[in-house]
């Protein structure tokens, strides 16, 4: 089984009131210096090998429903499932 | 013949009832239709309620843009049936891209429920064709994801094509431009995030300022026949 991860995230442009809130919140508690956008995490469990053709397709998904392309960009990535780091990006 | 006027249930809408009974009051004969329908019924006009539709999950109307029946609503609103999408409902236009632009949390991060100062800002669609120009009329408003955003050439182009058609007085949300509302090039299909269906009876709501959208939309269908 391999796992494909989805990053979904506000476009810069967009004002993000929830990332706001807490960076508000990191400064009261003392953590300086940070600045917080907040998006989402799509884990996407592959039968079989994560070919080409397989994250093309879920390219397509992300750009259907993952994300909402007005407001949002993402990214497709394939995630080594047993160590859990990530092998490069697309 | 009495105008029919549908409206979609998805799971999870919450005023599709209230929608549904404002319809009756104006005369209109109400036709439900529920999301997994396989046609429109041949209605004179469409109303996507508002409510949390599959729970608000992933995104407002995000999943309800695929729901069986949304297929027939895209093709019937390109051919020009009256579609008025409210709340949620104005949201599931946008996600189905009937509609430019997307609704985030508001500003603020509050819920918003109140009663809201609103101006009609154009007269050129089906649903609003019976205001007076800059009328000034107040609806019930109450969401927590109603703040309207879209590109800087996409706001370019709503404020040149006089697609604006609802602003609010005293933007509650930090919506661009005080949007509260827009329509699509052709003016039949409308959506606002505050709920006409709640002001059309002065039992149960403030006042009556509601009750014009479906007027308008009926005097619209009668011409047709």
């Amino acid at each position: 089984m391999a796992r494909v991860v989805v990053d979904v995230m506000p476009k810069p442009e967009i004002l993000d009131p929830q990332g706001k809130a807490v960076t508000g919140a990191l400064g009261r508690l003392g953590f300086e210096g940070l600045s917080v956008r907040q998006g989402k995490r799509f884990e996407v469990e592959v039968t079989g090998e994560v070919t080409e053709e397989r994250l093309e397709q879920i390219r397509q998904a992300a750009e259907k429903l993952f994300a909402n392309t007005v407001i949002e960009t993402f990214s497709v990535r394939i995630e080594d499932v047993s160590t859990g780091s990530t092998d490069g990006s697309a | 013949m009495s105008t029919r006027i549908g409206v979609v249930t998805f799971p999870g809408s919450l005023d599709d009832h209230d929608a549904l009974r404002a319809v009756r009051q104006v005369g209109a004969t109400p036709v439900p239709l529920w999301h997994a329908h396989d046609g429109l019924d041949g209605v004179d006009a469409l109303i996507l309620p508002g409510g949390f539709s599959y729970g608000d999950y992933l995104r407002c109307g995000a999943i309800a843009r695929f729901a069986p029946l949304m297929g027939e609503v895209i093709k019937a609103a390109g051919q020009g049936l009256p579609v008025l999408g409210i709340c949620n409902g104005f949201q599931v236009l946008c996600e189905s891209h009937l509609l430019p632009g997307a609704l985030i949390r508001n500003a603020g991060l509050r819920f918003v429920c109140k009663d809201q100062r609103l101006r009609v800002e154009t007269r050129d669609t089906v649903w609003t064709s019976q205001y007076e120009p800059g009328q000034e009329i107040t609806l019930v408003l109450k969401n927590g994801e109603g703040s309207y955003v879209a590109d800087a050439e996409t706001l370019a182009r709503l404020e040149g094509e006089d697609q604006v058609v609802f602003r609010y007085l005293g933007n509650p949300n930090g919506s661009a431009n005080d949007i509260a509302g827009i329509t699509n090039e052709r003016g039949n299909v409308v959506g606002l995030m505050p709920h006409p269906e709640h002001n059309v009876d002065p039992l149960t709501g403030p006042n009556t300022d509601g009750t014009t959208f479906l007027t308008s939309v009926i005097s619209h269908v009668q011409a047709l026949v």
